[in-house]
This record gives structure tokens, C-alpha cells and sequence, in this order.
């Protein structure tokens, strides 16, 4: 066992080493190519492709090379070739301001990146002494987009859901709402205190609100006080393993109304395991920005593709970092279009903050523009379940 | 909207004040308190049988149960075999997994000091652990319903079917395990060897055997614990058993670790505190309050409640 573990180390640390040495060399050619012709467009991709949160990273980085590759194969933007410059940050926030000076130092003109919030964070306060105009796929904490103009992002905030789900319940006709959720968890709780807050707005009484520590698996209680007090459907924006054990064990406690959730439902059912069963599922709600079953033509054409030129099939965070992709190289084209400032310099990356801000993006997970803030203004989807499957019940606009 | 008073005035508030807390609501917490309550006396009996012989804390006890509901999971999901046959696998399975820890983990270390012991449990519970998140990934399992069973409604009151089959399986095992260790050859074996280990040796009695034989009923209440968990939780994780241990362990030494009445009333003692705690809008304590409830138990009686008076050598 521990020979096997160090040969297998062994071979990966070769194996980096490897890629190391081998980027090193992609980075020589294209510095000393970049100084002869500005024929290309290089913009910088980051996130953690190694370590604990590896999946997500590779996920956006697989979505945003997709639409870079289509956008290159239709003859790339005002006749110029888009150039990916990829960095590997292994979801460390000093690693992160590392690559961040790296690309700079190769000379990109935009960034697809950073993927989770903490190193996000550290990007985002770098990047704003060089004004460099930079789009996260995922990173859904407040503070990303709010120390300068530069940084936009690509999905929802977790208050935004709450908000969302606050008004569908108003619109729904439903008078009380109980609520329960993991007070251990900052989303859970983030989309939870939007809920309540907004859905007092709205004239929907929360007629009790229950918590619940990480880890737990009896709900029975906390769902016993919920039920007691009878309200017409219960909002449980947790992760789908929690939702799952939480919808059964209410069924089971007598509860027959809906269920209303936020994106943390998205695997509930249709992966490898069902952590609910399609009877206790019927009817209920969740929202979110990309889901399989979405029948727009778009989303189908991607999911092709997808398909196509990975085997697999792409999850929300593959759609996000597509989307990333398609929002800066939209306002690349604009820049480019115009014509007017120099490739490179201060005022074509000021111009590419600007072309953001004001532009749009059809993407695969909703209509993005942007408001005067980082924050999109984005459609998003209702998701509902009958007979066991899931299907878009309705498309809430922006705001 | 009216603000939501903090949790303890919120309990007064919907209960005495706006008299929401009726007969009903308390009556299922009640059964909520018993479910939960006789799946930790269950596991607790387990730890206790185990202590009672050797004065071993098998700490490996929680993922045994871990590994009969991935053996249920495997039976119903995978194999798509008949749910009774998922449960005699189960149990069969955790009684042979427990033997068998005895036989490679343990009984080496027979005559090693108790220390020694201890830290083996401890090395076995994370070679299940991270053995089972190697085969079966970290993402939860779904263990199917072995019955569909419909919940019953008694005067407002809903009855789920699995909280009466938990609460009366708990309460047969634990009258059988008492006739067992009381009544029969095999118990009286057991409790010679727990008196003095070489004078039962001396009587006759094979020790190595009687000493597997109680891993062996540990591990089947291991295995029917699996079983009322998968119907109560419906999911399998590999961390699974830590939680589910640590409380259940916490109950056994509560009610007076090596006393069977003991486990019962500490098992139940830790569901109702947990539900209780949740039930007036404390939940975020519940494990808080359980812990409390250990320390002061120690505190004040450090034998727990029906346990002996004893000297402690270690």
C-alpha cells in the first residue's frame, strides 16, 4: 500500500513537473510571438484544476474552451484567433494572485476566472489596479464584484435566489410558507434570510422558520413544529442529499403540500441515485439557471456540443464557464468592432469594462446583461417535477 | 410581518401565547423523541455488550452499521433483490464483518495492555470509513423503502409505520438480549468471563469463543440498527457512523456502560433531549446539548445511572 501510494505520487509529481516545464515553454513562444503581431487575442483562463475543488474548476474550464473553440472555428473575432492562456490556481488564494500576475505578465487582456469565492475575492482585489476586465463563471459571494468595475460575474447570487423564490411564492397564491434550512451553511442561509425578508414584503406570512445543524439527519422535529402550523407549501433551500431526507421524512410526517427549493436541489433526481421519490416530488419547485431537460434550441445545441467534444454531459458549472466565455468575448468583439483603441493598452481593456457593462449575452443559462453593477440581470428558470421528471414550469425575466 | 421573537420566547410565544403547541404537535414529538431515541438505545446496547466482556470501547461499532445499510443499499438498488433478503444480508453481513474484526484486529491483542485495544478500534472505525468512501465515493447512497409501508393518522396524530416497527423492534431486542445474558448458558459464560477473564478460563469456559460470540450479537444489533437507520434516513454515507457512534456511545455511558436496562434508558434519554432541543427552535445545540448532557452525568454520577459503583484502574 505505501509503495504503491509513493510510486503513484512519484509519477504524478513527474507528471506536473512535466506540465510545468511544458508550459513554460507555451509561455516563451507566445512572448516572443506576441511582440511581432497582435494577429491573435489572448485572454487568460483560471481556476482550480487540481485539488479539493478541482471538479468545479475543470467544469467551467471545459465550458469556456468550448465556446472559445467555436468562436475560433467561425474565424475568431474581427478576422484575430482567440489565444487561451490557462492557469491552474488549486483553489488557494495566494496561488490565485500568483497566476493573476502571471497573466498580466503574458499580456492578456481579459480574464474567464476565478471559479469558488475566497481566491475570487483575492483576484478581484489585485485586478483593480489594472483595471483588467474579468468575468467569474460561479463565484457567488457579495464581496467579488465590489471593489472595482472591472469584475463582473456570469451566475446568480444566493440572496437573488431567495428574492426569486419569495416572489413565485407570492405569485403562486400562497399565503404561509414555513422554512428550513442548514444554519451551518453561508448558501443555505444566504438564499434563506432573502427568503424571509422578501416574502414579508410580499404579504407572505413565514409561519416558522426552523434550522437545522450540518450534518443532520433527523428533520422530523424541526418539519413536526413546521406542519403544525399548517402552511400552504415549505421552502427548504438546502443541497439535494438534505432536500431528499427532508421531503421523505415530511411525507411520512402527514405533509402533503408543495415543496419549493433553490439550485442546491439541481441533482435531486436524474444522476446516479433518486434522494426522493417521484411521488413525493410531484409538484414541487426549485430554481435555477441550466438543466438538462430545458428544451431551448440553444441549450440543446450545447448540450450537443458538449457532448460532441467531451463524452460527457455538462452540469451548471460547464453552462457557467460557457457563458463566462461568451460574456467577455462579446465585449471583446464589440472593442474590436469599433476600433478605436489599441490592442492591449489601458484604454482597450476600459473599453472592454464598458462594452460588459452595457452589453448582452444569449447564454445557455439565461440572458445576461448588466445593471451598473457587477451583478447580472438574468433570466432564470422554474423547475418542476411530474410523473419523476423534471421540466422548466417557467421562465422568471431579470431584474 | 411580525419579527420572529428568539428562540425561547418564540417556544412561549406559539405555544402559550398564541396556543399552537397543541396536543397533537406534542404527541408527534413524542414519537419523533421515541424513534430517534430507540435507534440510539439500539446502537448503545451494541457498545455496552462489547464493553461489558472485554472493557473494549469498540469504536468501530457505528461503522459496522455504516456497512449494513451499503450491503441493504447493494441487495434493493444494485442487485434489485427481495427487501427481506436485504435484511437478513444485512444483518448476517454485520454480524460476520464483526466476528471477523475480533478474530484479525482483536484478538491478537487479547492479552495487550487496554490501551493498546482502544487505539486498534480506532484504527479499524477509519479503515471502514475511507475503505467504504473508496469503493463507493463520498455521495450519499439511496436505500430504497424495504416496505411500503402508509402512515396511519390517530386522532390528528400521524403514526408513520416506521417509527412503531423501530420502537417495538428496540423493545423485543432488548428483552431477548436481557434473557440471553441472564437466563442462557452462553450469557452466563459471558458474564464469568466478564468477572475474571483466567478464572473463567480455569472453569472451562472457552474464552476466545464467548468473546467472539458477543461481537457477534454486538454486530447483529449493529445490523438491525442498519436496517431501522436505512428506513428512518433512507440514505448511506460513508461518515455515516461517526455521528450515529459518538451519540449512541454518549447514551451508553449516560445510562451506565455495561448495564442493558442502562443503554435503553440512556439511548432514549439522548433522542428526547435532541428532539426536545429542536422542537422549542434550538436545534443549531442539539449536539451541544447532548454533550452536556454526558459532562454533567460524569459529573455527578461518574458510573452513569444504572451503572456500578466500581474502582476505575485505568
Amino acid at each position: 500500500m505505501n509503495t504503491n501510494i509513493s510510486r503513484r505520487n512519484f509519477v504524478k509529481a513527474g507528471a506536473v513537473a512535466g506540465m510545468g516545464l511544458g508550459l513554460a515553454a507555451c509561455g516563451g513562444n507566445s512572448g516572443s510571438s506576441d511582440g511581432s503581431s497582435s494577429d491573435t487575442i489572448k485572454i487568460g483562463l483560471m481556476g482550480p484544476y487540481t485539488g479539493d475543488v478541482a471538479q468545479y474548476g475543470l467544469a467551467c474550464r471545459y465550458g469556456a474552451e468550448l465556446y472559445v473553440k467555436q468562436v475560433n472555428s467561425n474565424g475568431g473575432i474581427n478576422g484575430k484567433q482567440i489565444e487561451l492562456d490557462t492557469q491552474d490556481e488549486k483553489g488557494d488564494a495566494t496561488e490565485a494572485v500568483n497566476v493573476y500576475n502571471k497573466l498580466v505578465e503574458d499580456g492578456v487582456v481579459g480574464i474567464i476566472g476565478d471559479v469558488t469565492s475566497t481566491p475570487t475575492i483575492a483576484v478581484a482585489q489585485a485586478s483593480v489596479k489594472d483595471n483588467m476586465p474579468c468575468v467569474t463563471p460561479s463565484a457567488t459571494a457579495a464581496d467579488v464584484i465590489s471593489y472595482g468595475k472591472n469584475y463582473f460575474r456570469a451566475c446568480i447570487t444566493d440572496p437573488y435566489q431567495g428574492k426569486l423564490m419569495a416572489d413565485f411564492a407570492a405569485d403562486q397564491g400562497y399565503k404561509t410558507v414555513g422554512v428550513i434550512y442548514n444554519q451551518g451553511g453561508d448558501y443555505e442561509q444566504g438564499v434563506a434570510d432573502a427568503f424571509i425578508e422578501e416574502a414579508g414584503k410580499k404579504g407572505v406570512t413565514v409561519s416558522d422558520s426552523e434550522g437545522y445543524p450540518s450534518g443532520a439527519t433527523d428533520f422530523n422535529s424541526q418539519l413536526t413544529n413546521i406542519i403544525a402550523t399548517n402552511p400552504d407549501a415549505i421552502f427548504s433551500p438546502n443541497y439535494y442529499q438534505d432536500d431528499g431526507k427532508i421531503v421523505t421524512q415530511a411525507r411520512k410526517l402527514g405533509y402533503t403540500g408543495v415543496f419549493m427549493g433553490a439550485d442546491g436541489w439541481s441533482n435531486i433526481v436524474g444522476g446516479d441515485e433518486e434522494y426522493a421519490s417521484a411521488e413525493d416530488l410531484e409538484g414541487c419547485y426549485y430554481d435555477c439557471s441550466f438543466v438538462s431537460e430545458n428544451e431551448d434550441e440553444k441549450v440543446q445545441d450545447f448540450i450537443k456540443a458538449y457532448k460532441d467534444e467531451y463524452n460527457d454531459t455538462p452540469s451548471n458549472f460547464c453552462a457557467l464557464g460557457y457563458d463566462a466565455a461568451m460574456i467577455l468575448l462579446n465585449a471583446i468583439e464589440t472593442v474590436e468592432k469599433d476600433g478605436k483603441a489599441t490592442y492591449g493598452s489601458d484604454d482597450y481593456k476600459q473599453a472592454i469594462v464598458d462594452a460588459v457593462a452595457s452589453g448582452t449575452a444569449n447564454g445557455v443559462t439565461g440572458d445576461i446583461s448588466y445593471s451598473g453593477t457587477g451583478d447580472p440581470v438574468k433570466s432564470t428558470l422554474i423547475i418542476t417535477f411530474k410523473g419523476g421528471a423534471q421540466e422548466v414550469f417557467k421562465t422568471v425575466e431579470g431584474k | 410581518m411580525r419579527t420572529q421573537p428568539p428562540a425561547l420566547p418564540r417556544f412561549y410565544w406559539t405555544c402559550v401565547r398564541e396556543r399552537k403547541c397543541c396536543a397533537v404537535t406534542i404527541l408527534t414529538q413524542v414519537l419523533n423523541g421515541l424513534q430517534l431515541g430507540s435507534i440510539y438505545a439500539l446502537v448503545a446496547l451494541g457498545y455496552t455488550m462489547v464493553y461489558g466482556i472485554i472493557l473494549l470501547l469498540n469504536f468501530a461499532h457505528g461503522d459496522i452499521i455504516m456497512v449494513g445499510a451499503y450491503i441493504s443499499w447493494i441487495v434493493m438498488s444494485q442487485l434489485g433483490l427481495n427487501p427481506v433478503l436485504a435484511i437478513v444480508l444485512s444483518i448476517v453481513g454485520c454480524a460476520g464483518l464483526g466476528v471477523l474484526i475480533d478474530k484479525v484486529a482483536y484478538q491478537p491483542l487479547r492479552e495487550a495492555p487496554r490501551m493498546s485495544l482502544l487505539i486498534t478500534a480506532i484504527g479499524v472505525s477509519y479503515f471502514l470509513e475511507n475503505g467504504a468512501q473508496l469503493v463507493f465515493g463520498a455521495d450519499a447512497k439511496v436505500v430504497p423503502e424495504y416496505f411500503d409501508l402508509p402512515s396511519m393518522s390517530v386522532g390528528g396524530v400521524s403514526l408513520s409505520a416506521n417509527a412503531i416497527i423501530t420502537i417495538v423492534v428496540t423493545a423485543i431486542s432488548t428483552i431477548v438480549l436481557t434473557i440471553l445474558v441472564q437466563k442462557t448458558k452462553l450469557g452466563k459464560a459471558m458474564r464469568a468471563v466478564s468477572e475474571d477473564m483466567g478464572a473463567a478460563r480455569l472453569m472451562g469456559i472457552n474464552v476466545n469463543n464467548t468473546i467472539s460470540f458477543t461481537f457477534a450479537v454486538g454486530s447483529v444489533l449493529a445490523g438491525i440498527g442498519a436496517v431501522l437507520y436505512s428506513m428512518a434516513y433512507s440514505q448511506a454515507t460513508p461518515t455515516m457512523g461517526i455521528m450515529l457512534g459518538t451519540k449512541a456511545f454518549v447514551a451508553a455511558v449516560l445510562g451506565g456502560i455495561g448495564s442493558i436496562p442502562g443503554a435503553v434508558i440512556g439511548g432514549l434519554l439522548v433522542g428526547f433531549a435532541e428532539v426536545f432541543v429542536s422542537a422549542i427552535g434550538l436545534s443549531v445545540w442539539q449536539d451541544a446539548v447532548v454533550f452536556l448532557l454526558l459532562i454533567i452525568v460524569l459529573v455527578v454520577r461518574p458510573t452513569g445511572i444504572l451503572g456500578r459503583p466500581m474502582t476505575e484502574k485505568v
